[in-house]
């Protein structure tokens, strides 16, 4: 095309027009001008030997191929509670997804497969998560009614999820503000999806129906930063426990983010906490962006009513271009087919997240509602230009094409996908001039996001009428209540009272460590010093070394009071670590010779001492004060550790040599 | 609206709270309790649950339950009563599909929610079943008729005759074919009675049920509906046949006769099992494959002959080691004119009953035998106590299933008491209920574990 128009700097230009800051540069202030919001929905699994409804182990897991039998499903939506059909149900339909069922017989049964009708509730899992229930104050319920919560990808064979409500209205305590909690629910995990491929989606059942909980806060967190302090604060609370599981995908969660005028969105299954703040500072930018966008939109077309955009079949021994993907689908018999978007010049080239164009948003769609493979379409705002001269000129026989104002999107698939496709092209387009569209949206490592699906509403809610009502007495609740843990800011308050290092807290938290520390404490361990060996020393043990399957932290406690009991000074903890860590059954003493530790009374110490003195006023050539304690020392110190405190050994050679 | 309405399914201590504090179903309610705050609508209760309790839905959709005892204050904000319908949409006409009748009966082929029980209760018109499954439309025009609503469990010997009436009104007057929506527990009950009552079918008649309610996003009924139409709109098998999934997944449906399928399981999808036989033909929502090639062919005439005759006054008799004589003493004392006997093995019960078996045979009471083993045949000539049996007026049944000897057993008693009649009648297959031979393939019951089948089921999908 022979017009200056150059999309990457439209992109760029876009991105500035919005007033795109990157996180690294991003204030508060920048946050409250786009009116950054954002909430969680924290899941958890619990640590059981069971599934939730069935009688299946939980927590075994096996490669994709490693199956006994595969069974087919397909979804269809139906009518929700309260007589409505929900927006995802009618989307998920509409893409006619085949999907395949692969099951272990190790870890699944009937029940899985929806073979076989619920057995009752897991009491264990159940009891579980009403703990965490009320660590997170949380008003219990006084009956636990099991729900259908209705799913149609596939992810469930039922096609819902039987999921129930523990308690509603809690809240956690930040650092500088109080967070509030929605609900906590109990649910039955999903399955792990193995592949999706055009029409046809594999899932493996392992995970399925394991027992999970599911806390979700209101959207109370401004700026991304505390989106993951809150993250974390709800995974240490859960993890205080000590009755969840830890690992991958063992905890994950869902950020739900909107900005000023914008839609919430759903970032599903983000893995680790640490990608949270850039994920939602992107995805609040991105709507933004969006809105910017429909302001444009707005300006060029007065009736959006009537927008429509306009199609034509390629005729393949006209169209020529030799793009691979194009090729591909020539090569597939696929058909090929221009879309003429009025008014759409710039609009595909405009900024949406780091290093992504609005263009994508409508290639995501096709594939995941059209179900056509990536690439699935080329345009005529690519940062790299594919589309020809010639192209223009077959195009421009079956489309009103204005190069002035339009924008072009050269789509391909197969024949029976085209008229969905056309719809879902045609569908987003419309939304920009609405709004941001309600949907959920998949993570990247990058912290950007793709399309997902559409965000189901509370439509698909439903009594599961296979389960009956469970009353939670009054007793059993007060029970429980008896032996639950203190709350995170309670320990953060007592590890400040400690003098633990601060920077230690998060990994403390993270593997539950508290508990021990007190322990170790309450047997007489200095709080700093037992701090640090939890909090820097394992930290480091844990990175460098393999841990031995019997290894318990428990066994780091009984090693304190085995010290104790020797008043064997520190560092001689630190240095015993690696070993207990490898070798837990091994008893003390048997490591203690492993790393070459023998007794020395201070009297040994002092006459050795005083032998280091008298060799090295033989043998050095700078003989000072300073370099004797020096080299007396460095000599000294690896018999002395653990017999006696370093800084009293200082000492003792300062005075043996004076 | 009388004043209950407003309490759908509260009842003493939970309906005196709602009452005390003016709040009703379908009432948004906020409520102080001693375990602090609950917001959302109250929903109709179970009927069958306590009285302790009162639930609602929470804003995000959830129901919860809240225990009355805790209950300090409550009030009722709002009121927005819950349209439970599935839409209706005209179900379209299409020149040239054939004329596809559906008769409903109840069960779970196409279902709401009942408030009232918490379960599911049958949706029905032709319109409800086009918003729920419009893929219908494509296979037939489609005319529906509630005949009643029962669940499977209690059909009985009027909802035999009622239907198998209907059934021969409906062929008179030109109907393509038949499906009949049925519950799942006793489809092969009825598969059999109406291959009795109904004759010389011109027509499909096919019945068809769902083992998962259509409530549910996988449920088996809009596929099992589409296959059901399909056979009796299209198929030339004119037989009674139950239409239900082959496998567990959603792949092809298996056409059974009435008269030789059973339920076989539970709950899976894939329960329904031709037993001593293979299925008359697969289905898809493409078409009907046939298995065998000898079945009764679809004709243009209407000459079904309708039998309506059942009498109540026959019982099965399931034996188990032990069993005592009066147990058949009693059932001659209540009046029984029929007795299935279900035996061991080849078809035997113990020596201690002979007595009662002697007395209920002089008594004119007609005894078959039958199978506890479900496939073979009954062989009462191998050992010397079959043939005491015989001697004592028990007449072996073949390889007829249980349930299908009860019901024919009871067709004939509605008919004839006389015993050369009824035996006539008992032994002459009206569509294999005895049949002559076994085929090898009749009998498959796989064992999981064994390498081979194992790589079977992981190769091909069951």
């Amino acid at each position: 095309m022979k017009n200056q128009f150059d999309p990457y700097s439209n992109y760029l230009a876009t991105m500035k027009k919005i007033g795109y800051v990157p996180r690294k540069e991003a204030t508060q202030d920048d946050y409250n001008r786009i009116g950054f919001m954002s909430g969680l929905e924290v899941h958890q699994q619990l640590l059981t030997k069971k599934k939730l409804f069935c009688h299946c182990p939980a927590g075994i897991f096996h490669g994709d191929d490693e199956y006994d039998a595969e069974v087919i499903r397909h979804m269809r939506p139906t009518l929700s509670e309260l007589g409505e059909y929900d927006g995802t149900a009618l989307m998920e339909f509409k893409t006619k997804k085949e999907i395949v069922y692969r099951i272990n017989n190790e870890n699944a049964c009937t029940y899985e497969v929806d073979d076989t009708p619920p057995f009752l509730i897991n009491r264990e899992a159940l009891d579980i998560a009403l703990e965490i229930t009320i660590l997170s104050k949380f008003n219990v319920v006084g009956e636990v009614h099991i729900t259908r919560k209705q799913y149609l990808d596939g992810s469930i064979p039922t096609g819902f999820q039987r999921t129930a409500i523990l308690g509603v209205e809690g809240e956690i305590q930040l650092k500088n503000k109080v967070v509030r909690l929605i609900q906590l629910s109990i649910e039955e995990d999903s399955c792990r999806e193995i592949s999706d491929i055009g029409h046809r989606r594999i899932y493996k059942t392992d995970r399925l129906g394991m027992p999970l909980i599911e806390t979700v806060t209101y959207p109370d967190m401004v700026n991304p930063d505390e989106v993951k302090e809150a993250c974390d604060y709800i995974r240490f609370l859960n993890r205080s426990t000590g009755k969840v599981r830890t690992g991958m995908g063992a905890g994950r969660e869902d950020v739900n983010v909107s900005c000023k005028g914008g839609t919430r969105v759903e970032i599903k299954g983000v893995a680790h906490t640490n990608w949270i703040p850039e994920l939602t500072h992107n995805e609040c930018y991105r709507q933004w962006s969006l809105l910017r966008m429909k302001d444009e939109l707005l300006n060029r077309v007065k009736d959006i009513d009537a927008w429509k955009i306009e199609y034509a079949y390629l005729d393949l021994n006209e169209f020529t271009n030799n793009y691979p993907a194009i090729k591909y689908a020539k090569d597939n018999g696929y058909k090929i087919l221009a879309v003429n978007l009025k008014d759409f010049k710039g609009i595909l080239s405009w900024f949406n997240q780091p290093d992504i164009m609005f263009a994508q948003e409508i290639s995501d769609r096709l594939k995941v509602i059209a179900c056509i493979e990536k690439p699935n379409m080329i345009h005529s705002e690519m940062k790299e230009q594919v589309l020809t001269e010639a192209d223009y000129s077959v195009i421009k026989k079956h489309l009103s094409f204005n190069d002035e104002k339009d924008a072009i999107i050269v789509f391909w698939g197969p024949e029976a996908d085209i008229a969905c496709a056309l719809e879902t092209i045609e569908e987003r387009c419309k939304m920009a001039f609405q709004c941001v569209p309600n949907e959920t949206r998949k993570s990247f490592e990058n912290g950007t996001t793709i399309f997902e699906r559409v965000l189901p509403g509370a439509d698909r809610m439903y009594p599961d009428t296979d389960s009956m009502p469970i009353p939670l007495t009054k007793e059993h609740i007060d029970n429980l209540g008896k032996n639950i843990p203190d709350d995170i800011s309670d320990r953060l308050a007592q590890f400040i009272a400690w003098g633990i290092p601060e920077d230690t807290y998060h990994y403390l938290l993270s593997k539950n460590l508290f508990p021990y520390i007190k322990q170790a404490i309450e047997s007489g361990a200095d709080p700093k010093k037992a701090g640090v060996l939890f909090g820097h020393n394992l930290k480091f043990v844990e990175g460098h070394y393999n841990q031995a399957k019997g290894f318990t932290y428990a066994r780091i406690v009984e090693m304190i009071q085995f010290c104790l009991k020797n008043n064997f000074q520190s560092p001689l903890g630190e240095m015993m670590l690696p070993e207990v860590y490898q070798y837990p059954e091994k008893d003390f003493e048997s490591v203690l010779k492993t790393i070459n530790f023998k007794k020395y009374s201070k009297e040994d110490l002092i006459s050795k001492i005083k032998v280091l003195s008298s060799e090295f006023d033989k043998e050095a050539r700078v003989n000072t004060p300073k370099n004797k304690t020096d080299w007396v020392m460095g000599k000294i110190r690896p018999l002395a550790i653990g017999n006696i405190n370093l800084s009293e050994l200082k000492s003792l050679v300062e005075n043996s040599i004076k | 609206m009388e004043n209950t309405d407003f309490f759908q399914g509260y009842k003493g201590r939970s309906l005196d709270v709602l009452k005390k504090f003016n709040v009703r179903v379908w009432g948004q309610a906020e409520m102080n309790t001693t375990r602090g705050e609950f917001k959302g609508t109250i929903l109709p209760r179970s009927s069958n649950d306590d009285d302790e309790h009162i639930v609602m839905k929470v804003i995000t959709g959830y129901n919860i339950g809240i225990d009355i005892n805790t209950i300090i204050d409550m009030k009722e904000v709002g009121y927005k009563k819950a349209n439970y319908a599935i839409p209706e949409k005209q179900f379209p006409y299409t020149e040239g599909l054939p004329h596809v009748k559906l008769f409903g009966t109840g069960g779970t082929i196409a279902s709401r929610l009942d408030y009232r029980t918490g379960a599911v209760i049958p949706a029905f018109s032709p319109g409800e079943l086009y918003g729920a499954v419009p893929e219908l439309a494509d296979i037939c025009n489609l005319d529906t008729e509630k005949i009643f609503a029962v669940f499977s469990e209690n059909m009985g010997p009027q909802q035999y005759i009622e239907l198998a009436k209907a059934i021969g009104r409906e062929i008179e007057n030109g109907i393509d074919g038949i499906v009949i929506g049925h519950g799942t527990d006793t489809l092969h009950h009825t598969g059999a009675v109406l291959t009795f009552m109904c004759q010389n079918l011109p027509v499909p008649v096919v019945l068809v049920g769902s083992q998962r309610s259509s409530d549910r996003p996988s449920s088996d009924a809009a596929l099992n509906l589409q296959h059901a139409m399909k056979t009796a709109g299209t198929s030339d098998i004119a037989e009674v046949l139950v239409c239900m999934f082959g496998p567990t997944s959603d792949e092809y449906g298996l056409l059974h006769k009435g008269t030789r399928v059973r339920k076989m399981h539970s709950s899976y999808r894939s329960t329904f099992r031709t037993i001593g036989d293979t299925p008359v033909a697969m289905v898809t929502t493409k078409g009907v494959t046939p298995i065998k090639k000898d079945y009764n062919k679809r004709r243009n005439d209407r000459n079904v002959i309708i039998k309506p005759y059942f009498s109540d006054k026959v019982t099965m008799v399931y034996y188990y080691t032990g069993m005592k004589p009066d147990v058949i003493d009693a059932i001659v004392d209540a009046g029984y004119k029929g007795i299935i006997i279900v035996g061991t093995g080849l078809g035997h019960v113990n020596k201690e009953i002979y007595p009662a078996i002697r007395r209920a045979h002089a008594a004119g009471v007609h005894m078959y035998m039958t199978l506890q083993t479900i496939w073979g045949y009954v062989q009462m000539y191998v050992y010397d106590t079959g043939r005491d049996m015989m001697a004592m007026g028990i007449i072996p049944a073949g390889n007829m299933l249980p349930e299908v000897g009860y019901i024919k057993l009871s067709w004939a008693l509605g008919q004839t008491d006389d015993p050369e009649e009824v035996k006539k009648l008992m032994l002459t297959p009206i569509n294999d209920e005895i049949t002559e031979r076994e085929p090898y393939n009749g009998y498959l019951v796989y064992q999981g574990g064994v390498p081979e089948v194992e790589d079977f089921i992981r190769k091909v999908r069951k």
